[in-house]
């Protein structure tokens, strides 16, 4: 009794654990190092090529896709939408914002598909997988995403890396989420069907699985990359540039002129990387 | 008759304390109590079987039988607890994963119940899939897809998809694709229930009609009684997990083995099945080469009869005499029969169903005679007898 409520009296050193295992982290060095280069690669393709690309180029090139994506169903409303939000961010000086802003979205995109397809499928397999993964999915999410900047920056330092670091994490979990649920929903007799006519495990997969389960694969991408978007002020706090960053100064400097404008920008990019997603996963319907 | 697959003391139990389950089963406990006690389900227990080449095999019983379970042990589905599975005398049951693939591939496919088509290829994809993934190049596998939908009669949706296709035309998909790897064996899990019984009778004269040229050996699960006697050789009939009778569709409807069965059989419409052998009873015959008219008037005194049946002495049927017609001769003293004899008796073959005999039997007061391919008589049809099989009685073979 006594002992319990010494306990009581003296807080457990949970920060102390925390940094000591961030501290403990950052000895890996060459191995943090490798990350940051690699994320920074990606990022400066991206970035390159934005910058490469005149605006009205940019434009005809989203429009394009936008077209393509939708060839059934055609919304000109969605591509007229693009046009001039397109062109009131660039009327606004908001351009390469914007493109930096696209970049950290992108980059992290790729990573959340990369990481988030395979482990929902492993864990679509695994029982165990599963069984560690959910709750680490849970943490992920309901953390409150400025406290994944602190060991972000410890370990990535300041910039985009770190940006895309912090968005990842907190955009992972619908992916995999999804990933997993949509191969768990396969039907069991196409299941059965592809067994009882000897496929491999991979051929199942491929040919069967993640077809069928696209559409709510895919929709786990989308709601990753919104989330990767709703990031991108959180992020510019440790240095990744863009429109978040626009927004974040503006608080700073109490101007609620332009971070209305940044943030207008922001939905504006929003609403196109959502609708075109979107239209990717619906038009093909079978 | 070859043995195609034979099935020794086959047992699945579902759930995690399988070894508890087992031990219990052994003990003689009840399905219920081991579910109670171990949370296991027994699916199958302890079932044996054989299932000849060439034969269309019908296992039936009520829902939750274990009949899916069986089947799907059959193509290891799902991994049997116990016994053993031999496919021309090899054991499936020992195969390792590649084996299994390859017996998958090439021996055994299977046709399910709702179809279960893959919504994102067409048709012919689907039809190919089985060839596809064996690596097989994709004009040779279209080419041989295609020819199996033509064999179950779909032409022209080779390219469309399986949603915009009815479900009779979809089970047709589902056929083609099980027959496009060419196996030895079809599983079929009720695989027509789903389908509207027009569509229903359809698909079964389409089995049937491929059957008679394909020679598969074919496994096949029904809820249809009608459908089993259709289109079975023989049929399994299952209950809570065990086998409680294997035979002809006619050994089923003549000897249910207990009340179970008799549910099962209850309104079945018997004389779609019941063929003129199977009601038919010894007659009374005189020999016209060497019995003269007061043998025959004797024998019909003895048994009651006003008229008797004809034979020569090898059994060939001649015709019928009428008492008066004898009593008349004898009165006449003439020794003479054929003068006398009545040759415009009905006749039938043994194996003429007894539906297509009913309305002449009940529109003739003479009996049909039976004749086999050399006119000999086997036997004679009367009224009583038929009406007593419909009813379910046995008939009662005099003699
Ligand atoms: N995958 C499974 N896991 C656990 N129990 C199962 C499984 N499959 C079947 N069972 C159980 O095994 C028993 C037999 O089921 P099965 O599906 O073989 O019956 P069935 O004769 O095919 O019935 P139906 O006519 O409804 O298709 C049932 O009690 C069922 O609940
Ligand atoms: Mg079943």
């Amino acid at each position: 009794m006594a002992n319990l409520f010494s306990l009581t009296m003296q807080p457990i050193p949970f920060a102390d654990w925390i940094n000591k295992f961030v501290n403990w982290l950052t000895q890996f060095v060459g191995f943090f190092n490798g990350i940051t280069d690699f994320i920074g690669a990606i990022v400066n393709s991206f970035q390159w090529v934005f910058d490469l690309l005149p605006v009205w180029l940019f434009i005809v090139l989203v429009l394009g896709i936008t077209y393509w994506a939708l060839h059934d169903s055609k919304h000109w409303g969605l591509m007229l939408f693009e046009l001039i939000g397109l062109v009131l961010i660039y009327n606004q000086g908001y351009w390469r914002d914007m493109t930096q802003t696209l970049t950290l979205v992108l980059t992290s995109s790729l990573i959340i598909v990369v990481i988030g397809i395979p482990l929902g499928i492993w864990m679509a397999k695994s029982h165990t997988v599963k069984v560690i993964v959910k709750p680490i999915l849970d943490f992920m999410q309901t953390m409150p995403a400025f406290v994944y900047l602190i060991p972000a920056v410890a370990l990535f330092g300041i910039g985009m890396v770190p940006g895309v670091i912090a968005s990842v994490i907190f955009s992972l979990p619908p992916v995999v989420r999804m990933t997993n649920l949509g191969i768990e929903q396969v039907p069991t007799d196409l299941i059965e069907a592809a067994d009882s006519f000897g496929s491999t495990g991979w051929q199942k997969l491929i040919k069967v699985e993640l077809p069928i389960a696209k559409n709510t694969l895919m929709s786990g991408v989308n709601q990753g990359m919104m989330l990767a978007l709703s990031m991108v002020v959180i992020a510019s706090m440790i240095g990744a540039v863009g429109l978040g960053s626009e927004v974040y100064f503006a608080v700073g400097r109490n101007n609620a002129g332009s971070g209305f404008t940044a943030g207008f920008a922001i939905v504006i990019l929003a609403i196109i990387l959502d609708r075109v997603t979107q239209a990717f996963n619906k038009n093909k319907k079978h | 008759m070859t043995k195609k697959v034979e099935v020794k003391h086959l047992t699945k139990i579902f759930g995690r304390h399988v070894g508890r389950a087992k031990e219990m089963i052994n003990e003689g406990k009840s399905k219920d109590e081991i579910l109670a006690k171990t949370n296991s389900v027994v699916g199958v227990h302890d079932a044996n079987f054989d299932v000849n080449e060439n034969e269309i095999f019908v296992i039936m019983g009520l829902s939750g039988s274990g009949k899916s379970t069986l089947i799907r042990m059959l193509n290891r589905l799902y991994e049997p607890t116990d016994g053993e599975i031999l496919l021309d005398g090899e054991s499936i049951t020992k195969f390792d994963k590649k084996e299994l693939r390859d017996f998958r591939r090439k021996k055994m496919s299977m046709v399910f119940q709702n179809f279960a088509l893959f919504p994102n290829r067409t048709i012919i994809e689907n039809t190919a899939y089985g060839l596809e993934i064996q690596g097989v190049d994709k004009e040779t596998r279209h080419q041989k897809a295609h020819e199996c939908l033509e064999l179950v009669g779909l032409h022209g949706y080779d390219d469309r998809y399986p949603n915009e296709l009815s479900g009779g035309q979809q089970q047709r998909v589902g056929l083609a694709r099980g027959l496009a790897n060419d196996p030895e064996i079809l599983l079929m899990d009720e695989a027509f229930s789903a389908l509207d019984p027009l569509n229903r009778k359809e698909m079964q004269d389409e089995l049937l009609d491929l059957q008679s040229h394909l020679k598969k050996t074919i496994i096949f699960i029904s809820h249809d009684l009608n459908e089993s006697l259709r289109i079975g050789d023989r049929i399994m009939i299952m209950r809570d997990g065990e086998i409680v009778q294997i035979g002809s569709p006619e050994d089923i409807l003549q000897h249910p083995k207990n009340d179970y069965v008799e549910k099962f059989i209850e309104g079945v419409d018997r004389t779609k099945i019941l063929t003129a052998s199977r009601v038919m009873i010894r007659p009374d015959v005189i020999n016209i080469e060497k019995d003269g008219p007061r043998t025959a008037l004797r024998l019909m005194k003895d048994n009651h009869n006003s008229s008797v049946y004809v034979v020569d002495s090898e059994h060939h049927f001649k015709g019928l005499i009428d008492a008066k017609d004898v009593i008349k001769q004898i009165e006449d003293d003439k020794r003479d029969l054929q003068s006398i004899l009545r040759t415009d008796v009905p006749t039938t073959t043994p194996d003429t169903p007894i539906k297509s005999l009913l309305n002449d039997i009940s529109k003739t007061s003479v009996p049909f005679a039976v004749l086999d391919d050399n006119d000999r008589l086997l036997g004679i049809i009367i009224r009583s007898s038929v009406l007593g099989a419909i009813s379910g009685n046995e008939v009662q073979n005099n003699g």
